[in-house]
């Protein structure tokens, strides 16, 4: 089905009439950026490899669980072939003889689908020795990881798949220095693997000729939270978000207003209705304070309880620390006692002042993202519905001193 | 703050390699390698720090080390982050204090009592929390773990733990036992031990590297002795092993509290359960400390006094009386019945100046060179082999070696039970690349770390190296050009092992021909290749002939003479190198001088200003014959229990019976003790000061933290005594003159000053010349043999004395465990020791011990053609079939009671390792008499 409409054609093609510097050369041309959320050059961080005769890896990161984001979930279980053609695709361009993809442990069914679509494609001559008759052996080996949030963070995923606790490294040096088993590595999201049959078979400048010339090509948005119709949409970059909110998901649910918009994910900080027109794209949403991440919108009308949507986010981000970090472990979970104790009308206004303050004091101090991800949602809601955070304050204000 | 001036570039380091930055504005430069954190600690820039530990790997996590870079967009770790040229970097900038402030706000947060740590003194944290003025924490605290004192060495409390992994990185990274790791996430992060179990029910081998490692005490030593300030803290060295660490006693009103690791060439701050929670047998209230004299009447037996019953056979007398008494018997016996009729054993726990003196006074006031200790019944054999050799008995390179070889054979040998401190650098090493061949009929836990496991049949060594070197000849992998140059007789051994191939020798050895090969090519054709053994070669009645062949080993293939190659003998007594090189052997003065040699009789002659003997005396097992045959009358016993530690130890306890006279001293009452005739407390390590000769040639300063308890005294003193009453005029003002008459004695140690050791704790001999650097490695360019070459000194395979046969069907070995100490004098009265393994075990298949139907902890009883004894089965996947094991560290089923006294012919040592014995369930357990 995925060959009859031209699946596997472009990875033929590119094993006999392309060299790998060609597919680089086309995937460095399109301008494609990381669709798994830092939004990193695809092309750029494949030139980072060393020359230095070591083995190297390719890992498909598809351990998709930033809140709101369910694009790779979708395109695992329903186009598994067009992942496994990008996978090929791109370790055949980074000169990659073993290629991994770390399959977040809660997909149980794409798990299974992915891995027999593996089997069909090895079958078929696209996995394994001397493909297409070229003498380049590439095996792909599937892997299901455990349930870690933390293992979605590359260096984390790495020391997952090595059998190590998912702890994410320091860096320098990063993985395309020293990677997998101490190797030359490059760590791509399922989405920006799947779009390279796409780039190959119209060529670079068609993906590149889409939307913005910094952030083009398209996108696949997980439209989520208080919208008519919440779903995956592949969009061009930079679409606005009142037509991804109106256009592709079908408006807010009757009578309600639009609050806020969280743009990319779990980490991002929320815009609001002034930030409507801008257009979707990694600079003009970065530019606004906040970052286009996975693609993963979630929209908050005037039923909201921020308190409550804070809580439920620092709640999971607390969870996930991965231990190693004092402030991401110990300033996560300070946060969350601080928001029960707020919710339970145990709080105090100092507290609120705190949450602002101390809660900045966290961010760029981590090995990793996710001790800076704990913060920015909570910062702009407290200060943007700080009225919110103050009415289940049950400590009267200070009453003002006598003259 | 005020930065120091640049200091002097290090001599020999190229001004290349440093690079210039700038920290707090001032300016300052880095040498390779240098994070920023370890440049500010040498401009004296105090930057906090948790996670971070000197020799450690920087891990990162705490972040409260965080400094500003200019240009930067966050914070950057300072102990894991290296300057670039022209970087500016401040540590002071508000950012960076706020950033570390809060780092550390959210640990003090988590204390138990929120503000300093209740289980150590100056814990880390607190000390940087005053520093940097945090005060009482603005967050709720943690849900607090309850405490977990199930170890009897060491407590763990989580509620003080900073979750910094620095124990981890103890564990895993420095000890390798991989005991603890770090389990869950967020919130719930904790440190485990295994699978979450209690340290006690843990793999946990006690080591205490993490409990050096916690910063704030949420492991610590047992019994909250951290929280006591001590009065002073002496650096000494370990009293156990031949490793040589080097460890800080701390100390209050005479008592030793806690032992601290300290950095010594050997041992990098790291110690084992013997050394860091091994101590407190030195206030064991059943320490000696009154000289005593035995009864009038009460005859010898051969049973074992009861120590609460001492009263019935000794009497207590003064240090005159004893002395007295002591020496009129050993003067009566020489004097009625020669020289000969006396012997002395000194002690390889002693120091090279107790064992100078010693040997010095059975050579020039008894007499006679029959003097020994027990090298005889550990590397004797090795000795001999490598004097016949290649003319040195020390080992050629250092164990740190281990670090630069690619290959690295460790057979009869079981380092982490035995040399554990060494086994942890052997792991480190194997972790960096460096491929390990673990060769042993028992596996051990070094083998997990094994490129190659060989478990080969007992006994069959000769077969196995011979078939090695076969597929080295056979294969073209010999180093012609080392074996022309630097050996001789390269022809016969040749000859010999070419009717060893693998393919013969597979079944005789149970190891598969292509392992063999396999294995032999991997030593022959890696750049770097070492040797280790123990006394799993040794103690064979063909010992000789088994280090013969792992010389030639090393001889045939050239890994000799460099870093990184070289052989080995693991010793196993902290002096016992020493105590040999200082001629407590009964062939050889000082420095392995043949007692036998005119020239050398001459020398020693004019030293000692004395007539000497020329004839080689008798060994350990040779004196213990000559009592029976009645030729020998009269001992004196310094610090070593041949009552437990001799083969056949029936034979050897009836000998020391017979005798008219015994002479012991020692620090407890032990198993030898009760034949004496007159007793002398003696002194322990922590309680004298003196010189003692690790396994690497390391000549390293045991200083006294404590005095001896009650009248007990220092053994110089005791020696001195006697030689006084033995017509000597010695009068060594203390451990510093003996030792300048050693350096006289020993040319290879005469470049070596009291004062250099004073100062730098540690001196590798060769250092013939004051000033010199000393040799780690040796005969880089020649051997010290006639002509500069070496032998090669072929060996057929032979069996074993007593083999397994149907009325003795299985094969019996000996050794040691991890926590005693060879005959168990000290270690069984160590109480943590005591407490992790109170009583004898037989280690045994699990099979077998299915097939005769008894459970693991259910009693077995063992015979030999020479005794019985009776203790509990441990079960042990890691022994053969038909094999079993046992220390002969306990007293109540003393595993030498079963051994063969068989020697081998040139080393004189016995066949601990091999004799035959049967096995039956049950049987009458007996209480230990400590």
């Amino acid at each position: 089905m995925y060959r009859e409409q031209g699946g596997y054609a472009q990875l033929e093609r590119a094993f006999k009439e392309l060299t790998p510097k060609d597919v680089a050369d086309i995937c460095m041309g399109s301008n494609l950026r990381g669709r798994g959320g830092a939004g990193f050059p695809t092309g750029r961080k494949w030139s980072f490899l060393p020359n230095n005769g070591h083995p190297r890896y390719l890992v498909c990161n598809c351990d998709e669980a930033e809140p709101g984001t369910f694009k790779d979930h979708m395109l695992l279980e329903q186009t598994p072939h067009a992942i496994i053609e990008g996978i090929l695709i791109g370790a055949y361009a980074v000169g990659c003889h073993h290629a991994f993809i770390y399959i977040r442990g809660e997909f149980k069914a794409g798990f299974a689908i992915f891995r027999a679509a593996v089997e069909a494609a090895r079958a078929a001559g696209y996995v394994g020795k001397n493909l297409f008759g070229t003498g380049f052996d590439l095996e792909l080996t599937v892997h299901r990881g455990a349930g870690a949030y933390i293992c979605g963070e590359e260096t984390g995923l790495l020391n997952s798949l090595e059998g190590k606790r998912g702890e994410p490294r320091l860096k320098p040096p990063f993985p395309a220095v020293k990677g997998l088993y101490g190797e030359p590595t490059v760590v791509n999201n399922v989405e920006t693997l799947a779009y390279l049959p796409h780039i190959l078979r119209n060529g670079a400048e068609w993906f590149a000729k889409v939307g913005p010339e910094r952030s083009p090509g398209y996108k696949v948005v997980s439209i989520s939270g208080h919208v008519k119709n919440p779903g995956n949409y592949e969009v061009p970059l930079g679409t606005t978000i009142r037509q991804l909110i109106w256009d592709c998901a079908g408006g807010l649910r009757d009578g309600r207003t639009l609050l806020g918009v969280q743009p990319g994910g779990g980490s991002s900080a929320c815009l609001f209705e002034e930030h409507l027109d801008l257009p979707y794209d990694f600079e003009s949403i970065s530019k606004a304070g906040s970052m286009l991440g996975s693609g993963a919108m979630v929209v908050f009308d005037d039923t909201t309880n921020f308190v409550k949507a804070a809580h439920a986010l620092i709640r999971f981000y607390a969870h996930e620390s991965c231990g190693q970090c004092t402030p991401c472990r110990e300033g996560g979970n300070w946060l969350e006692k601080t928001l029960v104790r707020i919710l339970e009308g145990r709080g105090l206004h100092s507290d609120v002042d705190m949450l602002v303050s101390a809660s900045h004091q966290l961010t760029g101090l981590n090995l990793c993202p996710l001790g800076d991800s704990i913060e920015p949602f909570l910062a702009s809601v407290v200060k943007r519905f700080e009225a919110q955070f103050r009415a289940y304050i049950r400590e009267p204000k200070a009453a003002p001193v006598a003259v | 703050m005020a930065i120091a001036p640049l200091p002097p570039r290090p001599a020999g380091e190229r001004p290349d390699t440093r690079t210039a930055f700038s920290l707090n504005g001032a300016d300052v430069a880095a040498r390779a390698d240098e994070t920023i954190l370890q440049v500010a600690d040498r401009y004296g820039v105090a930057i906090p720090r948790l996670c971070y530990k000197d020799g450690y790997r920087p891990d990162g996590n705490c972040r409260a080390c965080m400094v500003e870079i200019e240009g930067e967009r966050v914070l950057a770790p300072a102990c894991c982050r290296l300057p670039s040229a022209g970087m500016k970097v401040t540590s002071t900038s508000a950012r960076a204090v706020k950033a570390q402030q809060m780092v550390l706000e959210l640990l003090l947060s988590d204390m138990p009592e929120q503000s300093a740590s209740p289980y150590k003194r100056e814990s880390e944290l607190d000390r940087w929390a005053a520093a940097l003025d945090v005060r009482a924490p603005r967050f709720p605290q943690r849900h607090q773990p309850a405490p977990d004192l199930s170890h009897p060495a060491m407590s763990v409390n989580l509620d003080a733990c900073i979750q910094c992994g620095r124990c981890v990185r103890a564990c895993r990274e420095e000890q390798v036992n991989d005991v603890i790791g770090y389990a869950w996430r967020g919130e719930h992060a904790k440190i485990v031990f295994d699978l979450d179990d209690p340290m006690a029910a843990s793999t946990c081998v006690a080591c205490g590297e993490c409990v050096q490692a916690c910063p704030t005490g949420a492991l610590m030593p047992a019994n909250n002795v951290g929280l006591i300030v001590p009065e002073k803290s002496v650096d000494s060295a370990c009293p156990y092993c031949g490793v040589g660490c080097l460890l800080t006693y701390n100390v209050k009103d005479n008592q030793i509290l806690s032992v601290d690791g300290r950095d010594g060439p050997s041992n990098a701050s790291r110690l084992c359960v013997k050394g860091r929670f091994g101590f407190d047998y030195v206030h064991n209230p059943r320490r000696l400390t009154t000289p005593l004299i035995r009864r009038t009447g009460v005859a010898k037996t051969t049973g074992i006094l009861d120590p609460d019953d001492l009263a019935s056979a000794f009497r207590e007398a003064t240090w005159e009386e004893a002395l007295d008494a002591a020496a009129a018997g050993l003067r009566g016996i020489r004097d009625t019945r020669g020289p000969s009729a006396l012997a002395g054993f000194g002690s390889a726990k002693g120091s090279n100046e107790e064992a100078y003196l010693f040997q010095k006074l059975v050579r020039t006031g008894f007499g006679t060179n029959n003097v020994d200790h027990c090298t005889r019944l550990c590397h004797a054999s090795s000795v001999a082999a490598l004097l016949e050799d290649i003319g040195s008995g020390g080992v050629s390179n250092q164990v740190a070696d281990v670090a630069l070889a690619d290959v690295a054979i460790v057979i009869g040998s079981n380092p982490t039970v035995n040399h554990p401190v060494a086994a942890t650098f052997m792991k480190n090493a194997a972790k960096a690349g460096t491929k390990l061949i673990v060769m042993d009929p028992r596996r051990n836990e070094l083998a997990r770390h094994a490129a190659y496991f060989l478990q080969f049949r007992a006994d069959t060594d000769v077969a196995l190296l011979n078939a090695i070197m076969h597929t080295i000849v056979e294969e073209g992998l010999a180093d012609e050009a080392f074996i022309r140059e630097r050996t001789e007789n390269y022809a016969a051994l040749k000859m010999l092992v070419a009717e060893y191939s693998p393919e013969k020798i597979a079944p005789v050895t149970g190891i598969a021909a292509h392992t063999i090969r396999e294995v032999a090519r991997l030593y022959a054709t890696s750049e770097r290749s070492m040797i280790f053994w123990g006394m799993g070669v040794s103690q064979h009645v063909h010992g000789t002939d088994n280090a013969r062949c792992l010389i030639s080993l090393a001889l045939l293939t050239g890994q000799i003479g460099r870093p990184g190659t070289g052989l080995h003998p693991l010793r196993g007594q902290n002096n016992v190198q020493g105590a040999s090189d200082v001629g407590l052997i009964p062939m050889s003065f000082p420095d392995y001088a043949r007692v036998d040699d005119p020239d050398v009789n001459q020398r020693f002659e004019a030293l000692w200003e004395t007539k000497l003997d020329s004839k080689p005396g008798l060994t350990v097992t040779e004196v213990m014959d000559a009592a029976h045959a009645g030729t020998l009358r009269g001992m004196y016993v310094m610090g070593e229990n041949p009552a437990m530690s001799d083969p056949n130890v029936g034979h050897a306890r009836e000998a020391l019976a017979l005798l008219d006279h015994l002479v012991v001293q020692d620090i407890f009452f032990t198993e030898t003790a009760g034949y004496a005739d007159v007793i002398l407390p003696a002194s322990a390590f922590p309680e004298k000061t003196g010189t003692f000769t690790n396994t690497d040639r390391r000549v390293q300063l045991g200083r006294q933290a404590i005095d001896p308890p009650g009248q007990a005294r220092q053994d110089l003193w005791i020696i001195m005594e006697l030689a006084r009453r033995m017509g000597l005029d010695w009068n060594y003002a203390g451990p510093r003159e003996v030792f300048a008459e050693i350096r006289r004695a020993a040319p290879s140690m005469a470049g070596i000053t009291w004062e250099r050791l004073e100062a730098e704790g540690s001196c590798t001999y060769p250092l013939e010349h004051e000033g010199d650097p000393g040799e780690p490695v040796i005969f880089v360019d020649s051997f010290p043999r006639p002509g500069g070459r070496a032998l090669f000194a072929p060996a057929a395979f032979s069996d074993a004395a007593e083999l397994p046969d149907e009325r003795y069907p299985f094969i019996f070995t000996t050794g040691r465990q991890l926590e005693h100490w060879h005959t168990g004098s000290m270690t069984r009265r160590a109480s943590v020791l005591d407490a992790l393994e109170p009583e004898p075990t037989i280690v045994i298949h699990p099979d077998d011990l299915a097939a005769i139907g008894v459970a693991p902890g259910g009693t077995l009883t063992l015979e030999s053609r020479r005794g019985t004894l009776t203790a509990s089965a441990r079960a042990d996947r890691g022994m053969q079939r038909g094999t079993l094991f046992m220390a002969f560290a306990y007293n109540e089923a003393a595993a030498n009671i079963l051994t063969n006294d068989a020697i081998d012919p040139f080393g004189k040592i016995p066949e601990f390792k091999f004799c035959a014995v049967r096995l039956r369930a049950g049987g009458e357990l007996v209480e230990s008499r400590l």
